[in-house]
């Protein structure tokens, strides 16, 4: 982990370093994706809190719901076939018995799908612990920053990440 | 409430490392209580399943009756906190954990009473669906089967409802715990860091998950109701079945809720955050579930009495005027004469005793109901040489007190090791300046304006 941030105490002082840095890369020489910021809460409001805010999980939670739905109702329909039970006068495979169990099945593909698609995508659990992490953030601060700064732009970075109202501005991995 | 977030850190975290004696006494007596269950539920296993009162014709009776009852209870949870979240009431956010907790405890305790009730549990497996030897494949016609799917869906849902939300609360915990604590706190945090990917999929997540548990909810209690309303027993085989055991179990769920939360408020010092206009806003929500529970009991008793069906005008008259009436009338007053002038009137409303004190009798009440919906209707079957009746043994009652304080000691124990409010998402309210809001709200609820 190599990196130098600075950590903010309001969202407006987080936005303006976010913009220096988004305004300084080609200047300095890094890439937008190695512009850091870290939260102990969303700010969808503003810029720093909507990178990276697509995501086709609720496609995919729609999908995760069709193949559970379509495998509850193979599973129900090839059980109903393969082990015939008479009962009740009822049909062999009965459709509104059935489609309960297919509904079931279904909202749990759904759920389960989001589940993945989230651990998948926000990449958890990440037990390494090899990320850029501040325990500041648990008390409200932000965390902006770049991931492997050149090292001849770092003192232009700490003075900027100043500039813009960090508390502290703070580096590792030098 | 004007708190930095270290403050609220501080307050919210505090239960999580310091208890009280009061802790310690409640979890004492409730554990013995437990103890007492699982020993009578012991003695019933080594003796068989005619120590407890179940004999011809009733073969449900107090388990079936907690089974039931604590499906209901657990409605409290998810289903409130989704409706919530999808309302995006804002008054919601100290509410939402207390409430998804009670979902995921009242669940697991009443899956155990189909274990119970088999009186031989090791055969356990015989509940779920799989491919036999003995050539038996499950029968999917039955709503004992649906009960299977639709439990452990919920189950799973809820359990995913109440961690998602928790990681970032971990990783707070995390960060701030030493010794086995950050051990622990970092395995369950899954290593959330907090960057806008996480928090934007996270949001996009629970957004999914409460529009997907709705149905699931309302699913299981209406399948609950088809355990019943499938069997052509008086007083059981109604159309209405479905939407009356939902009504039901979210009134009790709302109920529960709120005396969880009034018994969270004193022992764990949350007095700032889970405030009067809190109780006041479920307190309307209870009465507004009172109003359509008594709406739909007169519907079904209207109906069953209009149609003058021998069979059913037997088990409608034992609960009336005969040996089950006192339990009926009971019912009444806890479900509705009681709680509904006290909610009513926002000058009681608005004060957290009587919101609980309109809270306890629904409790009873809508056991009681579970209870008059089964037994009357078994030991009143069609025909009259058939007729029986029902006294629960000591194990039954010892087994279903165990489960009322196997149900406090989860939720004193869950209270020890997650934060009982949502940390991140309190904050995120006060970012969004929902607190001054919320305070208007709750300066016009103080205002003596009468009923």
């Amino acid at each position: 982990m190599n990196a130098i941030y600075g950590l903010y105490p309001d969202p407006d002082s987080a936005q303006r370093a976010f913009h220096v840095l988004e305004r300084a890369q080609s200047e300095l020489g890094f890439q937008d994706r190695d512009i850091a910021v870290l939260t102990g809460e969303p700010y969808e409001e503003y810029d720093f809190g909507q990178r990276d805010n697509v995501t086709r999980m609720p496609w995919l939670a729609a999908l995760g719901g069709l193949v559970g739905g379509l495998s509850g109702w193979w599973f129900v329909t090839f059980s109903q076939k393969s082990y015939p039970m008479i009962s009740g006068g009822m049909h062999l495979v009965t459709k509104w018995s059935n489609g309960i169990i297919t509904y079931e099945l279904t909202m749990l593909g759904a759920i389960l799908t989001t589940l993945v698609t989230l651990l998948i995508t926000a990449r958890i659990p990440d037990w390494r612990g090899r990320k850029l992490y501040d325990p500041a953030i648990s008390n409200g601060k932000i965390l902006i920053g770049v991931n492997n700064p050149p090292e001849n732009a770092r003192e232009e970075l700490g003075k900027r990440l100043s500039a813009a109202g960090a508390e502290v501005v703070k580096e590792c991995g030098r | 409430m004007n708190k930095t977030p270290e403050q609220i850190n501080q307050d919210l975290l505090r239960p999580l490392y310091h208890a009280t004696w009061r802790f310690y006494a409640a979890a004492t007596i409730l554990t013995a209580l437990v103890v007492a269950a699982f020993f009578a539920w012991g003695y019933q296993i080594y003796y068989g399943i005619g120590v407890s009162g179940l004999n011809r014709p009733v073969f449900w009776a107090f388990y079936i009756t907690n089974f039931v009852f604590w499906i209901g209870i657990s409605h409290a949870g998810t289903l409130i906190s989704a409706i919530l979240r999808v309302s995006n009431a804002s008054w919601r956010r100290p509410v939402t954990r207390c409430a998804e907790a009670i979902t995921v405890f009242a669940l697991s305790i009443s899956a155990m009473f189909p274990l119970i009730h088999l009186g031989r549990p090791w055969l356990f497996f015989w509940l779920i669906p799989y491919p036999s030897e003995r050539g038996i494949w499950p029968q999917f016609r039955s709503p004992l089967l649906w009960d299977f799917f639709a439990i452990n869906t919920y189950l799973i849902g809820s359990v995913t409802f109440l961690a998602l939300p928790s990681f970032p609360d971990f990783a707070l915990i995390r960060d701030r715990a030493d010794g086995w604590r950050k051990k622990v706190y970092s395995i369950v945090s899954l290593g959330w860091r907090g960057t806008p990917k996480q928090w934007h999929r996270l949001e996009m997540a629970m957004r999914i998950m409460a529009v997907a548990i709705i149905p699931v909810a309302v699913s299981v209690h209406t399948i609950v109701s088809w355990d019943f309303a499938m069997a052509p027993v008086p007083g059981w085989h109604s159309t209405i079945f479905g939407p009356y055991f939902v009504a039901g179990a979210i009134f009790s769920g709302i109920a529960a809720l709120i005396i969880a939360m009034a018994l969270l408020r004193k022992l764990l010092h949350l007095e700032e955050y889970l405030k009067p206009i809190h109780f006041d806003n479920l307190g309307k929500l209870l009465l507004v579930m009172s109003l359509l529970w008594f709406y739909f009991v007169f519907a079904e008793r209207l109906t069953t009495w209009y149609g003058n069906s021998p069979s059913e005008m037997a088990v409608f008259w034992t609960t009336q005027v005969g040996s089950f009436s006192p339990l009926f009338w009971t019912m009444v007053f806890c479900n509705f004469i009681i709680p509904a002038p006290i909610l009513a009137i926002k000058n009681l409303r608005n004060k957290i005793g009587w919101t609980v004190v309109a809270s306890i009798p629904i409790i009873i009440g809508m056991w009681l109901e579970r209870f008059l919906i089964i037994v009357p209707s078994l030991s009143h079957k069609i025909l009259p040489y058939n007729f029986g009746s029902y006294r629960p043994s000591w194990v039954e009652i010892t087994i279903t007190v165990g489960t009322f304080a196997g149900m406090g000691l989860l939720y004193l124990i869950f209270s020890r090791v997650f934060p009982i409010i949502s940390i991140w998402e309190l904050k995120l309210g006060m970012t969004k300046g929902e607190a001054p809001a919320l305070a208007s709200q709750e300066a016009a609820t103080e205002q003596p304006q009468g009923g």
